[in-house]
C-alpha cells in the first residue's frame, strides 16, 4: 500500500499475492508458495513470497514499471506500477490484461491453468459418434432398410430405369469441370 | 497432450550448476543434505545419499550468490547482488521465511559472518559486510539491528573476527595500511581501533589463520607478512619466502582455504602447508606435489581439525585427511578412480561422520573442472551429478548410426513374451477392464520403452543425438530418447594452461555429414573457442567424432576468430567448407586442402557474407577480394573488401538486436494463394536480415525511459546488395527484442511503453515483380515456372504486410518449429518469463485478419482479429514444467514431416516432439494394435458364423 522511504535513490514497493487453495478461498499451503517468483521489469529483479504472500522491491527509481508473477498453474496479469516521487514513492497499479487499477496492492491470478487435455470417460456414444462408428451405424441401416424398399417396386419400374440409365450414355468430362471453360 | 502421456515422448532434466558453497547438514535424525549455491545463482537443497534435489531455487540472473550459511540451526542464509539481499530459507522444505535489503552506497567486498556461541539474548546474530557498511541482522525475522557505516573510512573491509561481546573489522586502506576496528556487539558502537602502515604494499586476499593472525603476500609476491592483533593492537612480521623453501621462482599464491594456525601456498605446481606459530613464526609443514585442492577445516568433537586435499595421478586422484595439529598422522587416505573427462578437482568440501566402531570417517564433495559433483566415501563414488549441463552455451543435432543388417542390438530388444505381455496389457486399457496395477503397469512400459532409446537411426527421425558445449569447455551427447549422456569429452584444447588462461568455447558447427559414405565413415563437428573473453584472444578449433566422441584433430589457431561462416559447400569427403574472420580483417579458409581451395576458387564470386558492428552502429557486407598479402604465404588466407555498408545515426538509433534466416530452412511453397485467388509470390531470399534499433535513451531496461523518449525502428535488410527492404517505426516502443525470422516473415516481441504492454508483430514481405503470374489455374495445374532461380542481383519490388498484438508476457527466447520438408505449417515457441514454452499457430500472427473475417476468409482459416494474442494453457509444451533459467530454443526437423524436435536449455533441460498439424502421417502412440488385431479376429468369426448361419438357412430353403 504505501511504500516506505528508502535512501534517496529509490523507493520500496510492497505487495502481496493471494493464490487461493483448490475447493477453498483459504491461502494456499506454503509448499506451493515457494516456488512463486515475483519478477520485476522482465527479469531485472527477481524475488520470492514469504510465508504471508507478502514480497518487496527495494531502491526502485521512481518512474513506471511492470511487475510479473510466474507460478505454475496460474494466470497472473502483468502489473503496470507507478511510483510517483511527488508523493514520497506512493504506488498506483493496474493490471495490463483488463486495466483494471488495484485499490490496494494484492494480486490474484485471473485463472487457473490447466496444462492438459482431460480425456473423456468411456461411453457407448463417444464409440457410436466416432467416425467407425457413424460407419458401421450407415452400413447397418442400409442392410436392414434397403431389402424392405427393393421388394416395394415393381419389377416393371425396375426395368425401365435401367433402360433409361443405359441411353445416357458416358457423361462428358466438360461438364464435370465447371472452371473449363473459363481455362479455355 | 494427456497427463498420463508426460515423459513418454518428452524428458527433463534438472540441474544446479558449478557449486560455489557447500554446506553439509548431518545433524539430528532425519535427512542428510548438502546446501549448495552455484554459479548459476541456484540455492539448493540436495539428499547427501543419493544426490538429488530436495528443493531448489533460481535466483535472478543479476541476484549472484555471495555467502551461504546456516543460522539457528533451521534457516539456510544467503547474502546475494553483493551484499545488498539477504534471504533466509527454511531448511526442510525451501520456503523463503524472509528477505532483508541491505542499504549502502558503494561497491565492496561481501563478507556473510554468522557469529557462533555469541550469548546476545540468544538472538543469533547475522553480521553482513556490503555495499561499505556492516549490518548486523536478526536471525528469527531479518530486521536490521544496527548499522556501522564505513564509507568515510575508505577502508576495504577483509574479514570480521569475533571475540566475546565485540566484534573486530579489519582490512586495509590502499594496499598497505592496516586498519582494525572494535564494535560493541549488541549496538555496533565503535570501541577502539588502531592501524598500522606496513612495510610494502600487499597482493591479493588477506587470510585468517587464527582468530588473531592474518597472512598476506606483498606486491611482488616474494614475503609473506603475518599480522597479529592483540587486544586490538597491530603487529606484524615478514618473511621471505626463499627461507622456507629453495625453489621460490614463480608465482606465489596463497590459497582461501581456511586452516586453523596452518594457511596453503600454492607455488610452482606445488603447494606448501605453512604453520605459524603462537609466536608468530612461519614454519614449513609440507610440501605437496601436484596437489590439486585443499579444503577447509573441519572441526571434530575431540578437539582436532581435520583438512582434506587431493593430488592428481593418471586418472586416480588420492585423497588426504589430516589433523591440522598432528600432521604425521593419516586420518583418512584415499584413492579413487575418477573419469579423466571430469578433469581436475576444483574444490573440496569434507564432512564427517560416525562408523558402526566408533571411529571417524570422512566424506568429500568435489567440484570438478568439467562442473561436474561427485560425493566420494570410502574410496567410492557413491553418487555424480552432470551440472555442467546447467551451463549449455550452444547445440547441434547429429544423427545416430544407420543400423547394418546382421548386427545385434539384442540389448535393447525385448523378447516376444515381454512384447506380447505388454500389448496385454495395453488391450486392457483400451477396452477399460485394466486394474490400477494393471494402468501403472502400463505407464511404467510406456515411460520406459526400448524402442526410443536405441542406439540408431530411426524411420521416423525422432532418434538423434544432441550436442551440446558447455561453458567448462565439455562437449556432451544427450540422446533424444531419453536424454542419457551417449558420451562427453572434456576438450583440452578447452582447459585451462599458462598459454589458455581462460579458455571458453563459443560455438559447435557440423563440420563433416556423410550421405553417400553413411555406414563408412562418422559424422563430426567443429568446436571453435577462444583463450579469453577479447575478441583478440587466441584460438582453437576441436574436431569430434560426433558417434564416439573422440577428438579427431585440434588446431591451435595463429589468427583469431571473430566470426565462423559455414559455407553450402562440401569436399569429397563431404566436409563443409568454413570462412573464418578474424579481427585483422583476413579470411582464412578451413578445411586447409588443395581440394577446399579449388572448390573456393570456383565459387569465389559467389561468397558474401555481413558483419554487425553494435557498438558504432553500421552494418557491412563484405565480398572475398584476394590472397593475403603477408610476410609468410599463405594460400588459404584472403584479403576481403566492403561491399556495402548502413550508418545508422547515433543520436537517435542504437543496434539492440539482428536475426537471420536459417542457412538450411527448406521453404516448399514460394507461392501464396490468397483469398480471392490472387496470387502473391513470397520473397524467400536467404540473404536478408532484420534488425531492431532503439533510441539511445530507451535502449535500457524498462523503467529507464518515458513513452516520449522512446522508438524502435526495425529494418529488412537485403545482406548482398545492402538494400533496406522494408523499415517501420514503432513510436514510444522499446526494447528488448526477440525476434524470429522465417520463409518470408519476421515476428519480434517489443514493449510498448504508452500501453505499458508488450507486443507482437508480424511482418511479411513479398515479391511484387513476380506478379504476372496471377493465374490461379496455372498454378494448381502445375504449369506456371516455379523453378526460376532467385538472384540477388535481382531487384525485387517487394510489398511488406505487418500487423502487431498485444502479448501478455516477458519473453526469454522465441524459435520457430521446422520440419523436413516445410508443409507443416509454423507454430511460434515463445519461452516466456515463468520459463515455461508457449506454442502459438502462425495463424495468430498473420496480417491479414481483420474484425469481421469474409466467409472466404474464414474458410482459409483466417482468424478473427482480436487486439492481444490468446495464451491457452494447454498450448504449454513444456505443460506443468519449467526449465529453470530458460537461455535458448533449438528446433530439429524429424525425417516425419509432421514433426518437429524441440529442445530447451537454461539451468534445466527439456526435450519433446511436437507436431504443428497434429500427426497426419503416422498412427498416434495411442493406437492400439492390439485393439485392431481383435477387431480383425472378431470379424474373422463373425464372418464365418454368418456363413454357418447363411449354410443353415440356404439348408432349410431347399427343405421347403
Amino acid at each position: 500500500q504505501s511504500p516506505a522511504t528508502g535512501s534517496t535513490e529509490g523507493y520500496t514497493i510492497y505487495g502481496r499475492v493471494k493464490i487461493p487453495s483448490v475447493g477453498t478461498k483459504d491461502y494456499i499451503l506454503p509448499g506451493k508458495i515457494s516456488n512463486v517468483k515475483v519478477i520485476l521489469n522482465g527479469g531485472q529483479r527477481v524475488t520470492f513470497l514469504r510465508p504471508d504472500g507478502y514480497f518487496s522491491f527495494h531502491n526502485v527509481p521512481a518512474g513506471t514499471h511492470l511487475i510479473e508473477v510466474a507460478a505454475i498453474g496460474y494466470f497472473f496479469s502483468p502489473v503496470r506500477v507507478d511510483v510517483s516521487a511527488r508523493h514520497h514513492g506512493k504506488i498506483q497499479a493496474a493490471l495490463t490484461e483488463n486495466r483494471r487499477g488495484l485499490s490496494e496492492f494484492v494480486l490474484e491470478p485471473l485463472k487457473d491453468e490447466q496444462y492438459f487435455e482431460v480425456r473423456e470417460p468411456f461411453s457407448i456414444m463417444s464409440i457410436v459418434k466416432s467416425p467407425m462408428g457413424l460407419m458401421m451405424g450407415f452400413m447397418l441401416i442400409v442392410v436392414f432398410l434397403m431389402p424392405k424398399l427393393m421388394e416395394n417396386m415393381d419389377p416393371e419400374e425396375m426395368r425401365r430405369a435401367q433402360e433409361e440409365m443405359r441411353n445416357q450414355g458416358v457423361p462428358s468430362l466438360a461438364s464435370l469441370l465447371p472452371g473449363a471453360a473459363r481455362s479455355n | 497432450l494427456y497427463e498420463d502421456q508426460v515423459g513418454l515422448m518428452d524428458w527433463h532434466q534438472q540441474y544446479i550448476g558449478k557449486v560455489k558453497h557447500a554446506l553439509f547438514h548431518t545433524q539430528k535424525s532425519g535427512r542428510k543434505r548438502v546446501l549448495v549455491s552455484t554459479e548459476e545463482n541456484v540455492v539448493a537443497s540436495l539428499d547427501l545419499r543419493r544426490g538429488e534435489i530436495f528443493w531448489r531455487h533460481v535466483l535472478g540472473t543479476n541476484d549472484v550468490v555471495d555467502g551461504l550459511d546456516i543460522a539457528l540451526g533451521k534457516y539456510v542464509i544467503t547474502l546475494s547482488s553483493d551484499g545488498s539481499i539477504l534471504r533466509a530459507w527454511n531448511l526442510p522444505d525451501g520456503q523463503m521465511v524472509w528477505e532483508s535489503f541491505l542499504q549502502g552506497s558503494v561497491a565492496s567486498k561481501s563478507i556473510l559472518y554468522i557469529p557462533k556461541n555469541l550469548k546476545a539474548d540468544k538472538d543469533d546474530l547475522i553480521l553482513v559486510f556490503g555495499k561499505g557498511c556492516l549490518h548486523a541482522v536478526s536471525s528469527i525475522d531479518g530486521e536490521v539491528l544496527w548499522k556501522k557505516d564505513f564509507v568515510g573510512e575508505s577502508i576495504e573491509v577483509n574479514h570480521i573476527i569475533q571475540s566475546t561481546d565485540e566484534i573486530y573489522v579489519a582490512g586495509f586502506v590502499g594496499s598497505s595500511k592496516f586498519y582494525v576496528y572494535g564494535l560493541n556487539a549488541k549496538n555496533g558502537e565503535l570501541l577502539k581501533n588502531d592501524h598500522k602502515a606496513l612495510p610494502c604494499d600487499t597482493f591479493g586476499e588477506l587470510l585468517s589463520v587464527s582468530g588473531d593472525k592474518f597472512v598476506v603476500l606483498d606486491k611482488t609476491r616474494s614475503k609473506i607478512l603475518t599480522i597479529n592483533i592483540k587486544n586490538g593492537e597491530i603487529s606484524y612480521k615478514q618473511k621471505p619466502i626463499s627461507d622456507l623453501i629453495e625453489d621460490s621462482s614463480g608465482q606465489a599464491v596463497i590459497l582461501p582455504s581456511r586452516l586453523p594456525e596452518l594457511f596453503a601456498l600454492r607455488i610452482n605446481s606445488h603447494v606448501l602447508l605453512i604453520k605459524v606459530t603462537n609466536e608468530g613464526e612461519l614454519v614449513l609443514v609440507d610440501k605437496i606435489n601436484n596437489a590439486a585442492a585443499v579444503s577447509d577445516a573441519l572441526s571434530i568433537p575431540e578437539g582436532q581439525h581435520a583438512f582434506a586435499f587431493v593430488q592428481h595421478e593418471d586418472s586416480k586422484i588420492h585423497l588426504f585427511v589430516k589433523d591440522v595439529n598432528d600432521w604425521n598422522g593419516d586420518l583418512l587416505k584415499e584413492r579413487v578412480v575418477i573419469d579423466h573427462q571430469r578433469g581436475n578437482v576444483d574444490k573440496i568440501f569434507i564432512n564427517n561422520y560416525v562408523r558402526t566402531d566408533r571411529s571417524y570417517g570422512f566424506r568429500a564433495l568435489m567440484v570438478m573442472e568439467d562442473h561436474s559433483l561427485l560425493l566420494v566415501q570410502q574410496g567410492e563414488i557413491v553418487w555424480s551429478r552432470e551440472d555442467g549441463l546447467a551451463s549449455v552455451v550452444d547445440v547441434t543435432a547429429s544423427e545416430l548410426p544407420v543400423e547394418k543388417e546382421g548386427v545385434s542390438v539384442a540389448k535393447v530388444e525385448q523378447n516376444l513374451f515381454e512384447w506380447l505381455k505388454g500389448h496385454v496389457l495395453k488391450l486392457k486399457g483400451t477396452l477399460m477392464i485394466a486394474s490400477a496395477e494393471d494402468v501403472v503397469a502400463i505407464q511404467a512400459l510406456r515411460l520406459r520403452s526400448s524402442e526410443k532409446s536405441k542406439m540408431t537411426r530411426d524411420h521416423n527421425g525422432f532418434r538423434k543425438l544432441l550436442i551440446v558445449l558447455t561453458r567448462a569447455g565439455k562437449v556432451f551427447a544427450l540422446h533424444t530418447g531419453d536424454g542419457r549422456v551417449v558420451w562427453s569429452i572434456l576438450l583440452h584444447t578447452l582447459r585451462k594452461t599458462e598459454v589458455c588462461e581462460h579458455p571458453i568455447g563459443l560455438n559447435i558447427y557440423q563440420w563433416q555429414v556423410p550421405h553417400h559414405h553413411a555406414l563408412d565413415e562418422n559424422p563430426s563437428i567443429l568446436v571453435v573457442g577462444r583463450c579469453g573473453p577479447s575478441l583478440a584472444a587466441p584460438s582453437v578449433l576441436s574436431f569430434i567424432d560426433a558417434y564416439t566422441g573422440k577428438e579427431l584433430n585440434s588446431l591451435s589457431l595463429a589468427h583469431t576468430v571473430a566470426q565462423v561462416i559455414p559455407l553450402p559447400y562440401t569436399d569429397s569427403t563431404e566436409q563443409r567448407l568454413h570462412l573464418i574472420i578474424d579481427i585483422n580483417r583476413y579470411a582464412y579458409l578451413y578445411p586447409r586442402t588443395s581440394e577446399a581451395i579449388g572448390i573456393l576458387q570456383r565459387e569465389f564470386s559467389n561468397v558474401y557474407w555481413y558483419s554487425v558492428d553494435a557498438d558504432n552502429g553500421v552494418i557491412r557486407g563484405h565480398a572475398l577480394k584476394s590472397n593475403c598479402i603477408h610476410k609468410v604465404v599463405d594460400e588459404y588466407c584472403f584479403d576481403f573488401r566492403n561491399l556495402w555498408s548502413i550508418v545508422f545515426p547515433s543520436e537517435s538509433e542504437k543496434i539492440i538486436a539482428t536475426v537471420t534466416r536459417k542457412s538450411n530452412e527448406v521453404v516448399h511453397t514460394q507461392a501464396k494463394v490468397m483469398t480471392d485467388h490472387d496470387v502473391m509470390y513470397k520473397y524467400v531470399s536467404k540473404n536478408v536480415l532484420f534488425v531492431a534499433n532503439a533510441a539511445p535513451k530507451a535502449s535500457g531496461e524498462i523503467g529507464t525511459a518515458t513513452p516520449e523518449e522512446a522508438s524502435l525502428v526495425i529494418y529488412i535488410i537485403d545482406t548482398v546488395t545492402g538494400r533496406i527492404l522494408h523499415r517501420m517505426t514503432h513510436h514510444g516502443c522499446q526494447g528488448p527484442v526477440h525476434a524470429v525470422f522465417s520463409e518470408n516473415w519476421v515476428v519480434y516481441h517489443y514493449f510498448n511503453l504508452r500501453a505499458h504492454r508488450y507486443e507482437m508483430s508480424v511482418v511479411e514481405v513479398y515479391d511484387q515483380s513476380r506478379a504476372d503470374n496471377k493465374d490461379v489455374w496455372k498454378f494448381v495445374l502445375g504449369k506456371h515456372n516455379l523453378t526460376s532461380p532467385i538472384s540477388s542481383y535481382y531487384r525485387a519490388e517487394v510489398v511488406t504486410k505487418s500487423q502487431s498484438y498485444f502479448f501478455t508476457h516477458s519473453v526469454k527466447a522465441i524459435e520457430v518449429t521446422s520440419t523436413a520438408k516445410g508443409i507443416t505449417s509454423k507454430q511460434l515457441l515463445i519461452g516466456t518469463i515463468g520459463d515455461q514454452v508457449l506454442a502459438l499457430d502462425k495463424r495468430f500472427l498473420d496480417p491479414r485478419r481483420t474484425l469481421n473475417p469474409s466467409q472466404a476468409e474464414k474458410e482459409e482459416g483466417i482468424i478473427p482479429l482480436t487486439d492481444s494474442l490468446p495464451i491457452i494453457s494447454q498450448s504449454y509444451i513444456t505443460h506443468s514444467l519449467k526449465v529453470e533459467g530458460l537461455r535458448g530454443i533449438v528446433t530439429v526437423p524429424a525425417k516425419l514431416e509432421s514433426t518437429s524436435l524441440v529442445f530447451a536449455y537454461g539451468v534445466d533441460l527439456f526435450f519433446t516432439q511436437i507436431a504443428p498439424s497434429r500427426t497426419y502421417d503416422s498412427l498416434t502412440e495411442d493406437f492400439s494394435y492390439a485393439l485392431l488385431l481383435l477387431t480383425i479376429v472378431a470379424l474373422v468369426a463373425a464372418i464365418f458364423v454368418t456363413w454357418v448361419l447363411s449354410q443353415r438357412k440356404d439348408l432349410q430353403e431347399k427343405w421347403r
